[in-house]
């Protein structure tokens, strides 16, 4: 019985959350991810998963970077660096985007905050970090300023059909008016948050952004607010089940260096008529002679896991591999996603999937697996 | 937690050794480590196995798990229920959980394997 390691700090010691204690408490089984401890799982990832469907789940995700970009230039920076339009981005509205190469794949996919006219607030991957932060500030010019604000922000994630609820028994902001990417400054348990209408589950919800000393007394008030409506704390195998559930991609999974945005279904976050930015000119080229394969869902029709790395093959040929794969605990069956060649990418395609050197079968479904019902 | 009369594996398995017949499963801590176990895929009766080779998987969610012949023999049943009720693993790791039973082909001895002490310590610790 071995299991695969999770992730490994740099230095040889893992960052703790503010909320650690809290985790340990809560019987959480703690794992390194991207270098910190976080947990993986508390009751059951199912358990977990199943109520952030049905009521409420509340995870850390204290881990995720900020980068914080200001100054006059920040916006003209911002459109440059990012390939999604900054300029149609107004205070309190956030968008989905990457940080994409010269050749037009990804470095990280993040989330661009306005803040204000001139500010702004970049979310990115724990794993890219450093890297991003690098990347980033080695393109700033004189005009803007680039600050690693990680440090100062504890994230939790409120997601579920009952997480207004719960979240209005602590603040008296106007929770019913933000609409899904849009967040608000706001108290909530009589402390400072950035409250955002974004998640990663497929499910209604919030992002919180508060000081880390914060965490603690805002994550007992929301579990004892919440406990009623069957609010459960979540570990990151739930969040890695939900988001796959909800199709979304997971940097080193669906898309990396390698990936082009119209592979992995993101061509919407691509703005080439906006003007020049980093990957416009190779991605125009990539537009104009079109991609290759494209990312795709599918499940498995007998007893069997296909998981990332896993290869496809069709007719003794091999055509793709699995980028993430899992039982899901909504659909009941083992799904997940994987690129194939355009050819192969219709829903229905039948394809075989080698386990471990046993043959699976499987089909191309449609994305997502999972939509909430409105 | 661990039964006395069992003996256990580095792998996180367990044996019961029955007259000339043993039963083979995976620990508490094994499920725990796995979570929700999904599929179960054991061998076929009639096979026979060396030590330590691969017998069978255990799916979880999240993970995979191989299952490793704790001692040299021929399998004499597998616990067919788990294909229908993976959960059984999770629920009673030590008792209706259990995978495949064996008949060693020689006498089993504890050698490199360890009694509940000692096994608690060693997972404990990791």
């Amino acid at each position: 019985m071995k299991e695969p390691g999770e992730g490994v700090a740099e230095n040889g010691v893992a960052s703790r959350s503010p909320l650690d204690t809290r985790h340990r408490e809560a019987g959480g089984r703690m794992i390194e991810f991207a270098g910190w401890e976080m947990p993986v799982q508390y009751s059951g990832l199912m358990e977990e998963h199943r109520a952030v469907r049905t009521a409420a789940g509340l995870f850390d995700i204290s881990h995720m970077g900020e980068v914080r970009v200001d100054g006059g230039g920040a916006e003209s920076f911002l459109q440059y660096l990012t390939p999604n339009d900054v300029s149609k981005l107004v205070p309190g509205q956030a968008h989905y985007s990457a940080l994409l190469s010269e050749e037009g794949t990804y470095i990280d996919d993040v989330l661009v905050y306005r803040l204000g006219e001139t500010e702004f607030l970049l979310v990115v991957n724990a794993a890219n970090r450093a890297g991003d932060f690098d990347h980033i500030r080695e393109l700033a010019q004189d005009d803007v300023t680039v600050e690693d604000v990680s440090d100062d922000y504890a994230l939790l994630a409120l997601q579920g059909p009952r997480a207004p609820e719960i979240l209005s028994r602590l603040t008296a902001a106007e929770l019913s008016e933000l609409k899904y990417y849009r967040f608000l400054d706001a108290q909530v348990h009589d402390r400072p948050a950035l409250v955002s209408r974004t998640g990663y589950t497929g499910e209604d919800g919030f992002e919180l952004y508060v000081a880390p000393e914060t965490a603690p007394s805002l994550w007992d008030a929301l579990m004892e607010a919440g406990a009623e409506a069957g609010l459960k704390p979540a570990g990151l195998g739930a969040r890695d089940t939900l988001r796959l559930e909800a199709g979304m991609a997971l940097y080193g999974h669906e898309i990396d260096r390698f990936t082009y945005p119209w592979e992995a279904g993101l061509g919407w976050t691509i703005k080439l008529k906006k003007g020049a930015f980093v990957g416009s000119e190779a991605l125009a080229r990539v537009k104009a002679e079109g991609i290759r394969r494209r990312l795709v869902g599918f499940e498995i029709h007998g007893r069997g896991i296909a998981r990332q790395g896993h290869t496809i093959w069709v007719d003794d040929e091999e055509v793709g591999a699995v980028t993430s794969g899992t039982w899901s605990p909504t659909v009941e069956k083992a799904l997940g996603m994987a690129y194939v060649p355009k050819a192969l990418a219709a829903v229905g395609t039948e394809l075989e999937f080698d386990v471990r050197g046993r043959r699976l079968q499987g089909a191309v479904v449609e994305l997502p697996f999972y939509k909430r019902p409105k | 937690m661990y039964p006395a009369d069992f003996l256990y594996s580095k792998d996180h398995e367990w044996l019961r050794v029955e007259g000339d017949e043993a039963v083979l499963g995976i620990t508490h801590f094994a499920q725990e480590e796995l979570g929700e176990v999904v599929y179960v895929e054991l061998p076929e009766v009639g096979q026979s196995f060396d030590a330590g080779e691969e017998i069978g998987t255990i799916e979880s969610v999240k993970a995979v798990a191989e299952v490793y012949a704790a001692v040299a023999g021929e399998i004499v049943a597998v616990n067919e229920a788990l294909v229908e009720a993976p959960e059984k693993l999770n629920d009673d790791p030590h008792g209706d959980g259990w995978l495949v039973r064996v008949r060693p082909s020689g006498a089993v001895e504890q050698g490199e394997l360890m009694s509940a002490e000692q096994y608690q310590e060693f997972a404990e610790t990791g």
